[in-house]
């Protein structure tokens, strides 16, 4: 299809990156809550961060292994949402 | 529990040499084969387009997994245990940034290099000479450490042979495969060589776990209440435990050698804000109830620089043009991040089973410095047992770890050739010239990026791996996070505000990451530190400033704002000269590929695709 122009071209253009600039924000915000998150509890709960688990600290559980299936999900998620997205995107810019 | 006699100088071991051998020849056969099928310049530059995810994400992986992640994790697990975490996790996590932010967008802009994409995105040739100038800094930043991994397995596999022959060795292999094979050859090899390594890792730790006791129990041995009967020993010159009566104990079921005197205590090493992050407050005498916010002030400025250096690598995201469409680009990110993921749980295990069973890595007293040798070392102890299959093993992280400097080593050679052939010959010097004349001009310039490679990596000795791989991110984080970032997502970017946010952001970093390296240089004992001893009195300051220290050693908390705010600043400031057509740009960048905005920026320039 040709590219529209004009005003059109910029409300799509606004529509378009305002839906995929929060579906990128919202998981870089879950992402970040435990990323940035985990320091803070390190440093004012060193207690509990201490408490063994199966021979590990929960700390050292968590950052060495468990973070990183976290990841996965949320890069899974991301991407189904991100693909229905385009397809949406393309259904609706026949609108404009 | 002593040392195998083979180890000791001038003694060869077959095993180990012959796999390190194989992993070599095996690197350069499919260099030459793979020189035969590329023959065109996009072959060459980005494989002509059309890697599949499963391949690019394995390649991508390869790539990516260097001496950091294979030696360097482990090495510095056991010299600073928890904190050292924080690589290996923010490693992976990185491409998250990559994946949520950059990499679809990038793809679809279809351009071969940052420099490209800079270039296009302002349509400024002016802001492509400036941008291809950090690809080069945050290459040779990030060659060094890989160096390091050259000279230091060299010299564990060949006892005696100086640190520098192993540098010039392996860098003049890697130059002439880069120059012969591009990239094409290079993909197909780097892929392998993610499945090589993640063999090379998970094999021998397995086979380490099954005879010394798991992951868990391993960590589980050290807890403050057995470290208060502090049996330390002390080692002789060569590595040998003097007092016999310091021998392992059973601790949790897990045998134990008696730490020596240099090994952090085992509260410090297992717990957060550890020896990494406490470095600076110590050396200005400061309590440790005083030193906690310093040690959070640490920790985050490395989070800042390893997650958004990830997504403004050069050399990886050169990798992302060589998927076929935006769809794909995301799907390789995710496909990397399972796979880097998988492998990144395997280098911390080395370092908490070394720090149980090789103590005497501590001294670094051992043959080469410190505990980066952890990962090749560690799988000897169980000549003890099995025989040769300790040196058998001992041999397969050997070639991984060759498969590991040698990949990103070529990669990193790609992209800086890349930038050097493509950017500053292809585009700046001569516009004009054919296809043929480019290729030249690519090999010319592999070789001379690969001679000045050697010269840096000799230098660093005495810098741990890990370390200095950190303050290539911290680098590409100021700089190369920051543009793509901010062009992809905000119309009001100008290229004057780019370029100011991306020179300052960069430089800042630049500046730091080198002061740090020549203060700790100049305390070498080594010929380094003869060379680099004027600098001596640096250190004097720094134990007065631990804050300034800190925000030297990991600049990113502050350069990674710096260049975001210059951005915005400069921009308002200038945004009379935003790009006239910024919204066709935009639509490129963000409209899926089945409306049919995309155009390869590259072909309207050379029409050979």
């Amino acid at each position: 299809m040709t590219p529209p122009s004009g005003q059109k071209r910029t409300d799509f253009l606004h529509y378009l990156m305002a839906r995929q600039l929060r579906l990128s924000l919202l998981c870089a915000i879950c992402f970040l809550i435990v990323l940035l998150g985990l320091p803070l509890v390190n440093y004012f709960l060193p207690d509990l961060m201490a408490t063994r688990l199966f021979g590990f600290t929960l700390g050292w559980f968590i950052l060495g292994i468990a973070f990183f299936p976290f990841v996965w999900i949320i890069s899974f998620i991301f991407i189904r949402r991100s693909l229905a997205l385009e397809a949406d995107e393309v259904a609706k810019a026949k609108k404009f | 529990m002593m040392f195998s006699p083979s180890l000791a100088l001038g003694h060869i071991d077959p095993w180990i040499a012959a796999f390190s051998l194989i992993t070599v020849a095996v690197t350069i056969f499919m260099g030459f084969r793979s020189a035969k099928n590329s023959k065109t310049a996009g072959d060459f530059f980005v494989a002509g387009r059309s890697v599949s995810v499963g391949w690019n994400a394995s390649a991508i992986s390869g790539e990516y997994l260097s001496a950091a992640s294979f030696m360097g994790i482990a090495g510095m697990v056991m010299s600073s245990g928890y904190d050292a975490l924080w690589y290996p996790v923010c490693y992976a996590c990185g491409y998250l940034f990559l994946l949520l932010f950059i990499a679809g967008p990038l793809r679809r802009f279809g351009a071969y290099t940052i420099p490209d994409f800079a270039e296009g995105r302002f349509d400024s040739p002016l802001f492509r000479k400036i941008a291809v100038v950090f690809v080069l800094f945050i290459g040779f930043f990030y060659t060094m450490p890989q160096m390091k991994g050259a000279g230091t397995t060299l010299a564990y596999i060949f006892p005696g042979m100086p640190y520098w022959a192993g540098v010039a060795l392996v860098g003049g292999i890697i130059t002439l495969n880069v120059a012969l094979g591009g990239m094409k050859g290079i993909t197909l090899i780097q892929a392998l060589q993610y499945w090589m390594k993640l063999f090379a890792i998970t094999v021998p730790i397995f086979v380490l776990m099954f005879v010394f006791g798991g992951y868990n129990k391993n960590l589980a041995a050290n807890s403050s209440s057995q470290s208060k009967g502090a049996h330390t020993a002390t080692y002789s010159a060569d590595g040998k435990i003097e007092s016999e009566a310091a021998v392992s104990v059973i601790t949790n079921g897990v045998a134990r050698k008696p730490l020596v005197e240099k090994a952090p205590k085992d509260e410090a090493w297992i717990a957060p804000f550890g020896p990494l992050t406490t470095k600076a407050a110590k050396a200005a005498h400061l309590t440790p109830e005083q030193s906690r916010p310093y040690s959070l002030l640490y920790t985050y400025s490395l989070i800042i620089a390893l997650v958004c250096g990830t997504a403004g690598l050069p050399h990886i995201l050169v990798r992302f043009y060589t998927n076929p469409d935006g769809v794909a680009a995301k799907r390789t990110t995710m496909w990397v991040m399972i796979l880097i993921g998988v492998f990144y749980v395997f280098p911390p295990v080395f370092g908490v089973i070394g720090r149980n069973l090789m103590p005497e890595l501590y001294t670094g007293l051992t043959g080469i410095k410190g505990t980066d040798q952890v990962v090749l070392k560690l799988p000897t102890l169980i000549r003890e047992k099995y025989g040769v299959l300790g040196s058998i093993l001992s041999g397969i992280t050997c070639a991984g770890a060759f498969a590991a400097f040698m990949s990103t080593f070529s990669g990193l050679l790609v992209s800086m050739t890349g930038a050097l052939a493509h950017d500053v010959f292809g585009r700046m010097l001569f516009p004009e010239s054919s296809a043929e004349h480019r290729m030249r001009a690519f090999k010319f310039a592999a070789v001379l990026i690969g001679a000045i490679a050697v010269i840096l990596g000799c230098f660093v000795e005495p810098l741990e791996i890990n370390f200095m791989v950190g303050q290539a991110f911290a680098i590409a984080a100021a700089s190369y996070f920051p543009l793509l970032f901010m062009s992809v997502w905000w119309r009001g970017m100008t290229m004057t505000g780019a370029a100011t946010g991306m020179l300052t952001g960069g430089i800042c970093a630049l500046c730091a990451a080198a002061l740090t390296n020549i203060s700790t240089l100049s305390l070498d004992k080594g010929p380094m530190g003869k060379i680099f001893g004027g600098f001596a009195p640096l250190n004097d300051f720094w134990a007065g400033h631990p804050l300034l220290r800190i925000l030297c050693d990991q600049p990113a908390i502050w350069t990674v704002p710096l260049a975001i705010s210059l951005m915005v600043i400069v921009s308002k400031l200038t945004a009379a000269k935003i790009p006239a057509d910024v919204e066709s740009k935009m639509l490129v960048l963000h409209a899926p590929e089945a409306l049919g905005y995309r155009q390869d920026y590259i072909a309207e320039h050379t029409g050979e695709h």
